[in-house]
């Protein structure tokens, strides 16, 4: 990875709350585009906090708190006015699949409804593109219709997948996307992430330390709402200069 | 534990004497309504006929049938729903998908509640007073409707949000993830998900609305009259005001009259209550997600 | 690179656009937002709205006719007497009163009775079954009540007790009892379900029968759900028109016993409101009973959703 590589997400002091309890304290690091960001650590460490944050779901969620400062492209997120527009640039994968009640079909093309494309051919192009690309198009092609809540789980966190790329997202949000997946399903998404690293910024929230390993270019660890280091992955998981708390998570000391 | 069973035992006789006493209560609610509904069917049913539906009522409304009040009670519901359904789904969108935790949405629940819980007649009352009177609606089918439409708001609000707050958050969290907006998520994932069950509630409001007679009393519902409403600013008769009129105001009714009215009028609510019960099972039955 | 759906490139000049960008969807959803602002808030308005059309034709009773000590203590109704119309609303709240509380004293046990069944003993279609029968019960209007009244319970009454009539306390109480049951029976239910099946598994686990955990722990935990299931009964019972109009006698009486004949408030309204004529004494005072009977059944509503509040906080 290049040193002097844009910066594409710049996080100042950021802090989030939920009412009284501090889910991130004082965190600063920088996400590089075109790179695939990894964040590791144990669970209620914060992870999943700042990709709210990044996407500001705080605005929908009760009693949550960000103070400080994240840096989309050189705007501050807290700048836009039409929060709508800046959630259709970031891509949001979440833990558990989420196949809408929607034929799988319309799943992918709801995103480009609702940017404005009429065009069923220019639809058709779009779904078919993102299913590809999820690894999903072949089960599914011949069942477009059928409800896309009703698919298995593995294909239902593909289908996520298809429909964050359908936004034609320039960051692309992970949060533990294989906890309900098969491995070999994880791999095979594992893939696409790496060919999409060429097109957008990935950030990997995962609990799994070696798939941070396979594929981060940088990984920050968080615990308990703290950064504790982000670092050049292999430096993180080989190098010698490191905390003593990150050798124990990545060795699997605790977590 | 060998030593307890004596008092086991004793402990499992009473288990089955209380199971059986509770079972009895139940069965005391419902049993009169069995037999009165056996009553009605029995004194009622030899009145009913094709020609007793669709003639209006004859002679001082001692004979002829009941299309007069019939027609009337559907106009009413009918206006009463057109007022009323956009206003409670509007509502009950607001409740479920909009209202933060704070006083303001506890001041309205807390309304909902009251607005359900206020005497008809008092519903009544206000009706003369807002609608008949002050938007000078005179009494007429507008003023009778819309006062049924603000007692039975209540009714299509609470079945709307349960079935709106049915959909599970995720689904929208995915959405405005993908850069929906509320209204575009409300639209394209939660109404849909959540249509069959503000039917089921719709339906109970038609069942509720076509029953009640205090409100429409002085309103806009009509002692007698000898022909069909022809717009809401008029006056008409009514199935539940008919049936209170010809079992207590009007000398020389034939014993059978009023049980043949009350039949129909019951199972106009009954049939409309089966409907919701059985769409809301159906429903059960058909996994989405 | 795909087509880009917005049609812009990436980078920041597309970023500064987007920023301030509001287009149809945000205006839409700003103006769906206010709209369901407005129906949201409608039950409070209706409800104020209530509370001030009444008053607006009542309030000419209170300031002129009305007398503190004849209204709350004179059984004397007589608003169309010719030489001094009296308005002692006395005996009406006396028939109100007794036939809320035989409606009550016949309907409570049996309702809560039922509750615990469907909600503690039945199982499978038992309990779906009986859920659905008493749903129906609340479904049948109340003008069939009062017609039940008149035309099977009077004679039947009369018959029975070998009283010269049988429109009176007992007929009106026992209808209005059936009719307040669906909602106890209904909200005492979802109290007991409300508490949670661990306590039950732990009880079980201890090896007490369904009764015993019943008693001794579903009960206790469920009690302010039991309070105000039985208080919106209670305003059920006391708001309750047609049916007491017509089952009840609707004769003024300072009740003694229940094969009395009585009036209530509510039917009051409903006999008189049409013979009256707008803007007299007479009129304005049927409004203020509305007014009485709108503040009374805001208390009790009010008082069941803090006795129902009350569980939620411990």
């Amino acid at each position: 990875m290049v040193a002097d590589a844009k910066v594409k997400v710049a996080v100042r002091d950021l802090t989030i709350r939920y009412g009284e309890d501090v889910a991130l304290s004082d965190v600063s690091f920088d996400i590089h585009e075109h790179e695939i960001f990894g964040i590791i650590g144990p669970a209620g460490s914060g992870k999943t906090s700042f990709l709210r944050a990044l996407n500001r779901m705080d605005e929908f969620t009760t009693g949550m708190a960000v103070d400080g400062r994240i840096v989309l492209d050189g705007h501050d997120v807290s700048e836009w006015r039409n929060l709508y527009s800046l959630r259709r640039r970031i891509g949001v994968v979440f833990p558990l699949p989420v196949g809408l009640p929607l034929s799988v079909y319309e799943n992918v093309a709801l995103a480009p409804r609702l940017a404005g494309v009429r065009k069923k051919s220019e639809l058709d192009e779009v779904v078919e593109r993102c299913l590809r690309r999820a690894a999903l198009w072949d089960e599914v092609k011949d069942r477009l219709d059928s409800l896309g809540s009703l698919l298995s789980g593995g294909q239902q966190q593909r289908l996520t997948i298809a429909r964050a790329l359908s936004q034609d997202p320039d960051l692309l949000l992970l949060d533990e996307f294989s906890i309900a997946v098969d491995p070999v399903t994880t791999m095979r998404i594992e893939d696409v992430l790496k060919e999409l690293r060429e097109e957008v910024t990935i950030v990997l929230v995962t609990n799994l330390v070696q798939q941070a390993r396979r594929l981060a270019d940088r990984t920050a660890f968080f615990l308990t709402g703290e950064l504790v280091e982000v670092a050049e992955t292999e430096e993180l998981f080989t190098g010698t200069v490191r905390d003593q708390r990150t050798r124990d998570y990545v060795e699997g000391r605790f977590g | 534990m060998f030593e307890t069973t004596a008092l086991n035992t004793r402990s499992r006789r009473i288990e089955g004497l209380v199971r059986i006493l509770f079972l009895m209560m139940a069965v005391m609610l419902i049993l009169p309504v069995l037999i009165i509904l056996g009553m009605l069917i029995a004194r009622g049913g030899p009145v009913l006929s094709w020609a007793f539906l669709t003639t209006p009522p004859t002679n001082g409304m001692t004979a002829g049938g009941i299309l007069f009040p019939l027609v009337g009670t559907v106009w009413l519901v009918t206006v009463a729903l057109i007022a009323s359904v956009p206003v409670g789904v509007a509502a009950a969108i607001y409740l479920s998908e909009y209202a933060p935790d704070n006083w303001l949405t506890r001041v309205i629940n807390l309304a909902i509640i009251n607005l359900a819980g206020v005497p008809s007649i008092v519903h009544a009352l206000f009706g003369v007073g807002a609608f008949v009177l002050f938007f000078r609606f005179g009494t007429s089918i507008l003023a009778a409707s819309l006062t049924l439409a603000v007692m039975t708001l209540p009714v299509v609000i609470v079945a709307t949000r349960e079935s709106l707050r049915s959909v599970p958050r995720a689904f929208r969290e995915a959405c405005w993830n993908m850069g929906a907006t509320r209204w575009q998520t409300i639209r394209k994932v939660v109404l849909p998900n959540a249509i069959s069950g503000i039917l089921t509630g719709v339906i109970l409001e038609v069942s509720r609305t076509a029953g009640e007679t205090a409100p429409i009393m002085f309103t806009g519902a009509a002692f007698f009259l000898p022909f069909l409403p022809q717009g809401v600013l008029d006056q008409t008769m009514a199935m539940s005001m008919h049936l209170f009129v010809i079992s207590t105001a009007v000398p020389g009714v034939p014993e059978e009259l009023p049980y043949g009215v009350a039949l129909v009028l019951i199972s106009m609510v009954l049939v409309m209550n089966a409907l919701s019960v059985g769409f809301r099972m159906y429903l059960r039955g058909k996994k989405k997600w | 690179m795909p087509t880009r759906t917005t049609g812009e490139t990436s980078g920041s000049s597309g970023v500064a656009l987007d920023i301030d960008r509001r287009d149809l969807a945000w205006y839409v959803d700003k103006a769906v937002a206010g709209l369901v602002f407005v129906a949201g808030i409608s039950a409070i308005i209706f409800i104020i709205g209530i509370f001030v059309f009444i008053t607006r034709e009542g309030i000419g009773f209170l300031t002129s006719a009305f007398d503190f000590k004849e209204f709350f203590g004179s059984p004397a109704w007589r608003p169309t007497s010719e030489r001094k119309a009296t308005y002692g609303a006395l005996a009406l709240i006396a028939g109100t009163a007794s036939v809320t509380g035989l409606a009550m004293i016949v309907s409570v046990p049996f309702s809560l009775g039922a509750a615990i069944f469907i909600g503690e003993f039945a199982t499978g279609k038992t309990r779906e079954a009986l859920k659905i029968l008493v749903e129906l019960l609340a479904a049948i209007p109340s003008v069939v009540w009062g017609f039940i009244g008149l035309s099977i319970m009077n004679p039947l009454i009369i018959e029975t007790f070998d009283v010269p009539i049988g429109l009176n306390i007992l007929n009106s109480g026992i209808i209005l009892g059936l009719m307040a049951a669906p909602i106890m029976t209904t909200i005492a239910e979802d109290a007991l379900k409300a508490v949670p099946d661990s306590y039950r598994e732990a009880a079980e686990a201890l090896g007490a029968t369904r009764w015993q955990v019943t008693r001794r722990v579903v009960i206790p935990a469920a009690k302010n759900g039991l309070v105000a299931a039985v208080l919106l009964g209670v305003g059920r019972g006391f708001g309750e028109t047609m049916a007491v109009l017509m089952a009840s006698g609707h004769s003024v009486n300072m009740p003694t016993s229940v094969f009395d004949s009585v009036r209530a408030l509510t039917a009051t309204i409903a006999a008189e409101l049409g013979e009256t004529a707008m803007g007299s004494d007479h009129y304005r005072a049927l409004f203020t009973l509305g007014i009485l009977l709108f503040v009374v059944t805001f208390v009790i509503n009010l008082t069941a959703d803090l006795v129902v509040r009350g569980i939620r906080k411990r």
